[in-house]
């Protein structure tokens, strides 16, 4: 029975061609708005280390101005001293802890005709290989040792070691930096966390840092931060060291606890640690110590753009518009066969037949629909994509992956048997003969 | 007019017009809410920088050498005066950010010296010499520029602010609303506790996030910095911007291979990458409102098209009873007034629901009045000029149809 529905539906299809590709367009066209605009946002508000959401913390402690919070209401400063990260790392009371900070170093390459360029490096302690899941191609992160020893080493993303070394296996090979020599501790393979859920700072599109440089050998060598700071007291004079002992934030602090069960340990450590700052007349502030998980962490931060909320509840309604446009249309071809129907209805065509008859004519538009509405989707990012091409990153937000798609189909069959049940309804309730007397 | 017999006709057949005026009213609100989006961002994206943009550009200079305090001056000293010396530069200067940018330094004022808390008036700072305003293009509308012995170099290890300051109109405004006469000659404290003369107001100079409500106010200190990091902004003579870029990276990069110069950009592109976002949903939300127009200008021809051959007979039989041709298509063109009209008095209504929703949740700017009925009329005309084929079909059904049986 179904097969001959099929047919049925078909024969109607094509019995009103432009019709019926309206329909289809309107769904696909919709579809297309809102899952161009959807698979944007599932990518924004993507998270990386979804596995291991429930032991990786950001930690905020908070340092600031008595007198006003470093955002209404009352939310901790978002990174931290260097006083603060440099001790809870020493303190070494989580499983894993990384420190880190943004810098710039100018990389000159090996070669006389060899442009020097400016890079991003990120200073961080060796534990941010194994935290975060790094992925390595060649070699591996540098030891703890290392975090102490100043150690003239390096990591380099693929991408920077395909730009220095040809991309062959660089481990044990010399670099140079700013006039300084460093060896190749090792070499990541592809690796783009979106968003770049360990520092959220500036960008958080842009992607990771190509180069990393052991935190200790950073500070000794006076690298300034090339992300956020910010200061609410003055400094005791001008130099780094009265720096790097002022209540300024520039850092970020990341810990990995064995079990999810550690987090109210860990807090009170914190508390404890900032009540043992507090006798030493830091922290003028209540306490307000906060451990976030990288989800938590991303919707205080606001990664997701109220941007892509706007065009989102538009693209909602937009998708309506379309579904609508549909149920007017199926509904009139229908009211338009109320004599065919009453016709088969006298002849002893059940109710049930009927919707079932129309609901797979319906089906059908529904997963062409769909299936076009893919199409759409993809053509929808391109056109993102070209309206947003200045930015470097934007490849990376417009990808569809297999969710998406079946997201795409499903929206599209339910969005289409949603629009088509009022209509069918209405053909059932049809009555037999009726609209023969008429004639 | 024979209104009264179309909307009973209508009533016969109500979930079709319902469902086609809901529409209507849902194109309506996407389309008034689209509206008052893209007037907001053009707006935002129209604002001046302050700047001569067309003749004005930007690179930076990093240096990775270990040089003392003294050659560093002596690098800066050199660069500026190659740039001010090449024929074509009318103004460089060395400054730490630029509008636009994205990018820089802030710091509160305050009228009296301490720690004020919250009452501090947030400004953008850009360090400059005397060339500073010039090249940025600003009007001393007050006061006096900074004289050459009051710019002074940061000394490494001190702190304190320079003495003297220039601020824009908008900061003056801000920091001293109740005050007719000049500012120029009040102080204000910096970082706290360091005073600062006003010796000059300038008209216009934005600070660097475009995105900022604070975004009019900034703050000229006679200071000259010299980190490793610097960027020069070079404003030219009308015409000579395209030619002198390549040939300043060119002298630049060669007069010292300490250093590598980076981020070379005019100000156009600078406007462009800062007001992306803008202009970017100023062109997605023009193309949705084009396609919306279009699918339910579609679905009003479709609907139409349908009622008309559903209606043939009836259509014959009134046209074998004396109704003229324009009388049919005035018949349609009515029908299509009336849903349009229910339509869009809903979509009015829908408008400003989820205008106000839009502002509670976004921070979105509230709609200008008069969007709401340009909307009615732009969809009332859809609506009609949609309606115009299927009607002008059904006045060609010829008396005759009605005579036969279907």
């Amino acid at each position: 029975m179904f097969r001959y529905y099929l047919k049925l539906g078909v024969l109607s299809i094509r019995a009103n061609p432009a019709l019926s590709a309206l329909m289809v367009a309107a769904i696909a066209i919709g579809i297309g708005a809102c899952m161009s605009i959807v698979t944007v946002r599932h990518v924004m508000s993507g998270n990386p280390v979804a596995h291991k959401n429930d032991v990786l913390f950001h930690v905020q402690l908070d340092n600031w101005n008595p007198d006003s919070p470093y955002e209404e209401p009352n939310e901790p400063p978002e990174q931290m001293t260097y006083l603060d990260a440099t001790a809870l790392h020493q303190a070494g009371r989580a499983f894993r802890q990384t420190i880190s900070f943004k810098s710039d170093r100018v990389v000159q390459p090996d070669g006389d005709d060899a442009r020097p360029f400016q890079e991003e490096v990120r200073a961080t302690t060796s534990d941010f290989f194994a935290m975060f899941d790094v992925p390595f191609q060649y070699g591996g992160g540098w030891d703890a040792a290392a975090d102490q020893t100043e150690e003239r080493v390096v990591v380099l993303s693929s991408e920077m070691n395909e730009r220095l070394f040809g991309g062959e296996d660089s481990v044990g090979r010399m670099m140079t930096m700013n006039k300084e020599p460093y060896r190749v501790a090792g070499v990541l393979a592809e690796w783009m966390p979106m968003p770049k859920y360990y520092d959220l700072n500036n960008n958080p599109y842009e992607g990771p840092e190509d180069i990393y440089a052991p935190f200790s050998l950073a500070v000794t060598g006076q690298w300034g931060s090339a992300g956020n700071n910010s200061c609410w007291k003055p400094l005791d004079g001008g130099t780094f060291e009265d720096y790097l002992a002022s209540e300024c934030i520039w850092m970020q602090m990341w810990v990995e606890l064995s079990d999810a069960s550690e987090r109210s340990t860990y807090l009170q450590f914190l508390d404890d640690y900032v009540e043992q700052q507090k006798a030493l007349g830091r922290f003028p502030r209540d306490l307000n110590n906060r451990l976030s998980t990288p989800a938590e962490w991303m919707v205080n931060r606001e990664v997701v753009d109220d941007e892509v909320n706007v065009l989102l509840s538009l693209a909602v309604l937009f998708l309506l518009v379309c579904l609508l446009n549909t149920i007017g249309l199926l509904l009139a071809k229908v009211m338009r066969r109320t004599s065919d129907i009453s016709l088969r209805r006298a002849l002893g065509a059940s109710k049930s037949a009927l919707f079932a008859q129309y609901i797979v004519e319906a089906g059908m538009i529904g997963v062409a629909g769909g299936l076009a509405g893919i199409g759409m989707t993809w053509l929808g990012l391109r056109g993102l994509e070209n309206v947003f091409s200045e930015y470097d990153f934007i490849a990376y937000l417009m990808k569809m992956d297999w969710s998406m798609v079946m997201l795409a189909v499903a929206l599209a069959i339910v969005s289409a048997l949603g629009a088509a049940l009022y209509p069918t309804w209405r053909a059932c309730s049809v009555s037999p003969a009726t609209t023969l007397r008429i004639q | 007019m024979e209104i009264g017999p179309i909307w009973r006709a209508m009533l016969k057949n109500k979930a079709g017009f319902v469902l086609i005026a809901l529409q209507i009213a849902v194109t309506m609100t996407i389309m008034v809410n689209a509206f008052a989006i893209m007037q907001e961002r053009s707006n935002k994206a129209g604002r001046e920088s302050g700047l001569d943009e067309a003749n004005t550009f930007a690179f930076a200079s990093a240096l990775f050498a270990d040089y003392e305090y003294e050659q560093r001056q002596a690098l800066i000293d050199a660069d500026l005066a190659l740039l001010r010396g090449l024929p074509g530069v009318r103004n460089a200067v060395a400054s730490n950010s630029f509008p636009l940018r994205q990018g820089g330094w802030s710091q509160g004022l305050q009228l009296q010296p301490g720690n004020a808390g919250t009452d501090a008036v947030g400004t953008a700072i850009y360090f400059v010499d005397e060339h500073g305003a010039d090249t940025f293009a600003a009007t001393i509308i007050d006061g006096k520029n900074f004289a050459p012995n009051q710019v002074s170099w940061k000394v490494e290890d001190d702190n304190t602010w320079p003495a003297y300051g220039i601020m824009t109109e908008a900061l003056a405004k801000e920091m001293f609303p109740d005050e007719t006469g000049s500012v120029v000659g009040k102080i204000v404290y910096i970082d706290e506790n360091d005073p600062v003369n006003i010796i000059g107001v300038i008209d216009r100079l934005q600070a660097p996030w475009q995105g900022w409500s604070g975004v009019e106010r900034s703050l000229l200190v006679p200071q000259r910095r010299t980190s490793e990091f610097q960027r020069y902004i070079v404003r030219t003579e009308p015409g000579y911007r395209d030619e002198l870029m390549p040939q300043v990276e060119e002298l630049l990069s060669k007069s010292n291979t300490d250093r590598i110069i980076r981020d070379m950009t005019t100000m156009d592109q600078v406007r462009k990458l800062a007001y992306l976002g803008d202009t970017a949903m100023v062109k997605i939300l023009s193309f949705v409102v084009i396609l919306l127009t279009i699918i339910t200008g579609l679905g009003i021809v479709g609907l139409a098209s349908f009622n008309v051959s559903r209606r043939t007979r009836q259509i014959g039989i009134r046209r074998a009873l004396g109704a003229t041709k324009p009388a049919i298509v005035r018949y349609f063109m009515v029908e299509n007034f009336i849903v349009s009209s229910i339509g869009l008095v809903a979509g009015g209504i829908l408008s400003i629901a989820l205008n106000i929703a839009m502002v509670e949740a976004f921070a979105l700017e509230p709609l200008a009045w008069y969007v709401i009925p340009l909307a009615m009329i732009a969809l009332w005309i859809v609506g009609q000029a949609a309606v115009a084929g299927p009607a002008k079909r059904a006045s060609n059904i010829t008396p005759a149809i009605a005579t036969r049986s279907i």
